[in-house]
């Protein structure tokens, strides 16, 4: 490897001076993908500026919804029982990035800087609204998570500027949301596609709950059909796909097409179909446009039902993998 | 290109002060290996995909290709050569031994790191936990069932003494 110089700020402000003064230099977090790219020699900063010294950075809080902090790292974020049951797609994602080692020293903030269209954690943020919180020389900005990724590798942050973190809204009670991350091994690969899903639904009044004996033993689809005559309404949904172009997107219309609907199985399936016309996937070595496209189509109807079974039975959020 | 200077650091590998000057692009790997000379950690894809460098800091698996020296100044980094005292090898060394979970052996220092720091988090995990916990070392030998074998042992240990 080639030398460099080490920095080690031990604030934010200290971090962003030393960017705005060295040439070529690069910020460093858990270092799971700078250190790859510079020991394959595709990347030779002269200075490393690491995050790792900044208290500041490494906090999370309930503070109207909820922030975290550019310096969690995935393990802190598994490990959350408030993200687990109020913002699971998130805990989805951050659960299956790499392996424990890997979760242990690399950042949620680090995935979303890093900007490839497969990064595990853009879907989930996507889908849960997330803002970012960036801190430059003079000011500091919060911009939507889909303004702020330009391309592969590419973000909306300028010259001298970091991520402090991510702040998501609250959401109401009735909201589910998920991440189905499509793989060909279950551990250590990265998504052949990545899929991610918010609900909120309403329904007639009454409390949606699910304390019949079928219910707990049933699969949503049988559930849904069984709820039919009581009118469940989408009242708030997001989609996001990765891998399926340049960035990870949202399925803005399939996502107007589900919009004030009764949900049905059979609607989800319209839906995922729109969805699959909003991506323009690519042949990868990982896989091949059409299977893309059509995968789109099951993991969309997968995400929505799943959303709304964690509405149905949020208990289950703690075994989520029962019935899939 | 000017000469980058080495830093002076302290990094405590198994409970033992090294007083060291480390340049910063030099890995944990390779200070613990080549200035150590603690070679029981192994170094195999080096880019973090195959978890035979794991070694713990602070009792959490890392990977020390991944991890630069100059990082975990100041933190417990425990290795291979940590885990038996006296002579005497701690039990997961044990099990490995006593289920033949260990073939070559080039990825047994990280895959018994990574099973004692589950252990030590989780005293009786189920073998899917076993399975997710392992699922960051790769073994091209043993076809993993004598390692989940060997460290589901040890989780039934857990589940008697509870
Ligand atoms: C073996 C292996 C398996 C992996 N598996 C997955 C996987 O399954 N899914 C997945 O999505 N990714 C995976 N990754 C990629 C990587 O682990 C993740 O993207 C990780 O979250 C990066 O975080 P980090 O803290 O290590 O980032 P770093 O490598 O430290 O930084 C990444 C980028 O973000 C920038 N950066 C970091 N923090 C800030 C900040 N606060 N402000 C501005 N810029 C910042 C850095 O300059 C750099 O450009 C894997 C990597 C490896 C080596
Ligand atoms: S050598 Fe570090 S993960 Fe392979
Ligand atoms: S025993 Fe040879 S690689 Fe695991």
């Amino acid at each position: 490897m080639k030398g460099y110089e080490y920095h080690k700020p031990s604030t934010v402000k200290e971090a962003i001076d030393l960017m705005g003064s060295l040439e070529n230099a690069k910020f460093i977090a858990g270092g799971t993908d700078v250190m790859v790219l510079i020991r394959q020699k595709k990347l030779s900063p002269a200075h490393l500026i690491s995050l790792r010294n900044i208290s500041d950075l490494s906090f999370m809080e309930t503070a109207n919804g909820f922030f975290i902090g550019g310096g969690v790292t995935h393990s802190e974020i598994v490990g959350n029982e408030f993200i687990q049951k109020h913002y699971s797609a998130l805990s989805d994602a951050a659960g299956n990035i790499g392996s424990k080692q890997i979760r242990n020293v690399a950042t949620l903030c680090g995935n979303i800087c890093n900007a490839a269209p497969s990064a595990d954690s853009a879907c989930p943020l996507l889908v849960l609204d997330a803002k970012v919180l960036i801190a430059g020389p003079d000011k500091e900005r919060e911009i939507a998570l889909d303004d702020f990724f330009l391309g592969p590798n590419r973000t909306a942050l300028e010259k001298g500027e970091m991520v402090k973190g991510f702040h998501m809204p609250p959401f109401n009670e009735n909201t589910g949301s998920t991440y189905i991350k499509h793989t060909r091994r279950a551990a250590m690969d990265l998504p052949i596609l990545g899929i991610a899903a918010r609900v909120t639904i309403k329904i007639g009044g009454s409390q949606i709950g699910c304390k019949d004996a079928f219910c707990t033993i049933d699969t949503i689809s049988n559930i849904l059909k069984h709820l039919e005559g009581e009118d469940l309404v989408c009242e708030d949904v997001r989609i996001a796909m990765g891998v399926v172009s340049p960035k990870p997107i949202r399925a803005k219309k399939a996502e107007a097409a589900l919009l004030g609907k009764v949900v049905s199985e059979k609607l989800f399936e319209e839906i995922a179909e729109i969805a699959a016309s909003e991506a323009q996937p690519r042949d990868s070595i990982r896989g091949e446009a059409w299977y893309r496209r059509d995968m789109i189509k099951v993991l969309t109807k997968r995400a929505l039902l799943k959303s709304i079974d964690r509405v149905i039975r949020p208990d289950d959020l703690i075994h989520p993998d029962r019935l899939w | 290109m000017k000469k980058i200077k080495g830093y002076s650091i302290t990094l405590t590998v198994n409970n033992e002060n090294y007083d060291l000057t480390a340049e910063p692009n030099r890995t944990l790997l390779e200070v613990l290996r080549d200035d150590l000379h603690l070679t029981g950690t192994k170094e195999s894809c080096g880019e973090g995909a195959c978890g035979s460098c794991t070694v713990l800091v602070d009792d959490q698996p890392v990977r020390s290709c991944l991890t630069l020296a100059v990082a975990v100044e100041g933190r417990h980094i425990t290795t291979i050569e940590g885990l038996s005292q006296g002579g005497a090898l701690h039990p997961v060394q044990d099990a490995f031994v006593a289920h033949h979970a260990i073939q070559c052996g080039f990825c047994s220092p990280g895959m018994i790191l990574t099973a004692y720091a589950l252990l030590k988090e989780n005293p009786s995990p189920t073998e899917e936990e076993i399975r997710r916990a392992i699922s960051g070392n790769v073994c091209r030998c043993t076809g993993y069932a004598k390692i989940v074998e060997a460290i589901k042992s040890l989780a039934d240990q857990g589940r008697q003494e509870r």
